[in-house]
């Protein structure tokens, strides 16, 4: 009995740490770090090229500093790559810096947003206020 | 292993309690001041400074966040946003005491901030008066 439980606490621990891939701690630092201003925003809306030169310009980034130690950005720029959009996707600048630069998403929201919500939200980086599941990296909920 | 599970279940407990009965800075946050303190060369810090320094406009930093107020606006008891429209918690100690117990997190934000604002690193003593200014509140 003790030892099947201290054997479940064995495997409770050391799991995550073995069987995960350097994302699982990778995901983990990401949603930590670059969720502290804004949603961590799912990687799959831009693709590898946009997440390296955001990774590169962190000291200047959109006229903040949200600079980090180099391990934990390292970590952080390979999960993002890895998950990063591989399909093609159009921007007016290459690489684009913004998922709301995409024409994708100017077409899907400059038509459907009404400039009261858009108000209320303050920029379209405010993704949460208009999609309730947006944590979730959910945007089809409303 | 399990005894270590046990003391690792018990010690937060203890924590959340000792903050949660504890008015004023609790021991973390004590020898962050002093570490800022024996840093700084001073005697001790001036909340009434600490004020004027995060109400005050700046320059040399980035035009978009000219003050700490930018974000934490200028009631450090309430609630303040980012630019990008997310909540943050109030700063002062007596409405958040889970604040300024993480050293590291504690020095990660003053540099981008104090960066952004000020366009340089705040001093030890701007940071002391800043963290005595933010326990008196
Ligand atoms: C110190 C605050 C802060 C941190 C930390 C931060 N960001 Fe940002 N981020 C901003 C601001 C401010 C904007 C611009 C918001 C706006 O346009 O309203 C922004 C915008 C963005 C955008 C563009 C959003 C859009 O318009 O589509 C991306 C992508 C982004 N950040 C990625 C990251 C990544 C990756 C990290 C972590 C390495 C990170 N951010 C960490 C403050 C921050
Ligand atoms: C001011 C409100 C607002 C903001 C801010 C906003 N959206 Fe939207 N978004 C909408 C509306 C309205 C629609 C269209 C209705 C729908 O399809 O859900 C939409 C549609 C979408 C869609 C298509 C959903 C689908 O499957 O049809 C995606 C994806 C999306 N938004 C992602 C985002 C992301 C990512 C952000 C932040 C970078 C964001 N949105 C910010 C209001 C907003
Ligand atoms: C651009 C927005 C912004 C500005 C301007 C800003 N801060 Fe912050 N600050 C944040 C965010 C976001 C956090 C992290 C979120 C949190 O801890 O709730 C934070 C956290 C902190 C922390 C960490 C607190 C803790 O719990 O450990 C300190 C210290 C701090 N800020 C000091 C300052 C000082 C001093 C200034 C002015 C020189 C300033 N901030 C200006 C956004 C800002």
């Amino acid at each position: 009995m003790v030892r099947t439980a201290v054997l479940l606490l064995l495997l409770a621990t050391t799991l995550p740490a073995t069987a995960g891939t350097a994302a699982t701690g990778g995901e983990a630092l990401y949603r930590e770090e670059c969720g502290a201003c804004h949603l961590a925003y799912p990687p799959r809306f831009l693709p590898a090229e946009s997440w390296r030169a955001l990774m590169a310009g962190l000291a200047d980034h959109f006229g903040e500093d949200a600079s980090l130690a180099p391990a934990t950005a390292a970590a952080i720029e390979s999960y993002l790559v890895a998950h990063a959009r591989t399909r093609r996707v159009r921007a007016d600048r290459w690489p684009p810096l913004r998922i709301s630069e995409l024409r994708w998403f100017r077409h899907e929201h400059e038509e459907e947003v009404s400039p009261r919500a858009f108000r209320r939200a303050g920029t379209w980086a405010n993704c949460g206020a208009c999609h309730r599941d947006a944590e979730r990296w959910r945007f089809d909920d409303d | 292993m399990l005894r270590g599970a046990c003391r690792m279940l018990v010690l937060p407990a203890v924590l959340i309690a000792g903050t949660a009965a504890a008015a004023g800075p609790g021991p973390d946050q004590r020898a962050l001041l002093e570490h800022y303190r024996r840093l700084a060369g001073v005697e001790s810090f001036s909340p009434e400074r600490g004020r004027t320094f995060f109400l005050a406009k700046h320059q040399g930093g980035k035009p978009e966040t000219p003050s700490c107020t930018t974000c934490h606006t200028d009631d450090p008891r309430g609630p303040g946003r980012t630019r990008a429209g997310k909540p943050i918690e109030p700063m002062a100690l007596s409405v958040n005491p889970r604040r300024y117990t993480d050293p590291k997190k504690v020095e990660k934000w003053f540099r981008r901030n104090c960066r952004s604002v000020l366009g340089r690193e705040c001093t030890p003593r701007e940071k002391g008066d800043f963290l005595a200014f933010m326990f008196s509140q």
